[in-house]
């Protein structure tokens, strides 16, 4: 399975097609798979609560919008998800890289991924850990349910989902 | 001229535009000038009206005319490269440069001793920058909506806020009834 494709695949069946992110190695295929395809806009930003703007905007304007981004990004983006996206309530699907979980070789990784859970679990965000290829096919349901709920939802992707950091 | 004066002169040329209004007095004074549905109040982070603005110019047709600050702009200052390189036609960015973090007691920011923002914003790809003192902001606004192309305007006046109330609709109201004008 080619879980960059997929990912796409189901963005697009759930009409998400404003796609922002910033980049973290483990999420330089999917990004690539996004920049590409005709059926989906992809704004890369400068940081990633930026990039939640973009996305409060372009849904108030009538399009599904998505987040690609690290989790230490979730220390960046406390008060926007706080302040806007939940304030105003919000969808905000955010595909997030969970570094420095097992298999990861950069030790300060380590720092941020033993918050996350914590963070978004006091910012009572749904969050979902994909840690093997197969735990992808949960994707299309996370989507329905964010646009359900009008939450923002974290999925974590850690290493070994896509399939070890020293294989890219 | 300080900000809320700016506004009762634009009030006419924002009324049937969909409006994203910066954080703290600005969207006190625009509400309590002349609220309109097709306004969107900012009531907490600071920084991403730009961005929201954007996003929002970039979903649908519909001009959008952000109202920003100068001190908001620099607490997101990524936000200049991406309006740069992304920037539709219908995209006015207007930043109220006072110089000063006005919500907050007018504290100076940097655009009022060596920062030149219209600068920055050129540098960062923004091909479409005007600068402009207070008393010529209507004029100017509504050329950047006749014109049709992507504008970032610097507003230059003086620091200073008007005493109005703090909004107290519901943020899930505020951006019902806007996304209703911005569909409508
Ligand atoms: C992260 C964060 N830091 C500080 C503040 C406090 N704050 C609210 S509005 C504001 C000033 C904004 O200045 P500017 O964008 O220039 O707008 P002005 O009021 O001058 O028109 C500040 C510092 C905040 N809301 N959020
Ligand atoms: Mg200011």
């Amino acid at each position: 399975m080619n879980i960059d494709k997929k990912i796409a695949d189901d963005l697009v069946a759930n009409d998400i097609r404003f796609v922002t992110t910033v980049p973290c190695k483990q999420l330089a295929g999917v990004i690539e798979e996004v920049e590409q395809r005709d059926d989906i806009f992809h704004i890369p930003s400068n940081k990633e609560d930026e990039g939640m703007g973009l996305c409060a905007g372009a849904w108030m304007g009538g399009k599904r919008p998505a987040i690609i981004m690290q989790n230490t990004a979730i220390g960046v983006t406390i008060n926007t998800l706080a302040t806007l996206i939940q304030y105003y309530r919000m969808p905000l699907p955010m595909i997030i890289s969970y570094r420095g979980e097992l298999r990861e070789p950069v030790a300060c990784q380590v720092e941020m991924a033993v918050h996350t859970k914590a963070l978004l679990a006091q910012l009572n965000i749904p969050t979902y850990h994909f840690h093997w290829q197969r735990d992808v096919e949960e994707f299309d349901n996370i989507l329905k349910y964010t646009f359900m709920c009008n939450k923002p939802v974290a999925i974590l992707t850690d290493a070994n989902f896509w399939g070890g950091y020293g294989d890219q | 001229m300080i900000r809320s004066e700016i506004l009762e002169d634009i009030a006419p040329i924002l009324r049937d535009q969909l409006v994203v209004c910066n954080i703290g007095i600005p969207s006190q004074e625009l509400h309590a000038i002349d609220d309109q549905p097709t306004n969107f109040y900012m009531l907490g982070t600071m920084g991403l009206a730009s961005s929201i603005g954007l996003g929002l110019a970039l979903a649908q047709p519909k001009p959008v005319i952000v109202i920003d600050g100068d001190g908001s702009v620099l607490t997101n200052l990524g936000t200049l490269p991406t309006i740069g390189n992304n920037a539709p036609s219908n995209y006015i960015l207007m930043i109220i440069d006072n110089g000063s973090y006005g919500s907050t007691g007018d504290q100076p920011t940097y655009t009022g001793m060596k920062t030149d923002l219209a600068g920055m914003a050129r540098a960062a790809g923004c091909d479409n920058v005007v600068e402009v003192q207070d008393v010529g902001t209507g004029a100017a606004l509504q050329k950047a909506i006749d014109d049709g192309v992507a504008t970032v305007m610097v507003v230059k006046c003086d620091s200073g806020n008007a005493k109005m109330p703090v909004i107290s609709m519901d943020p899930v109201v505020i951006r019902d009834r806007f996304m209703k004008a911005v569909a409508g």
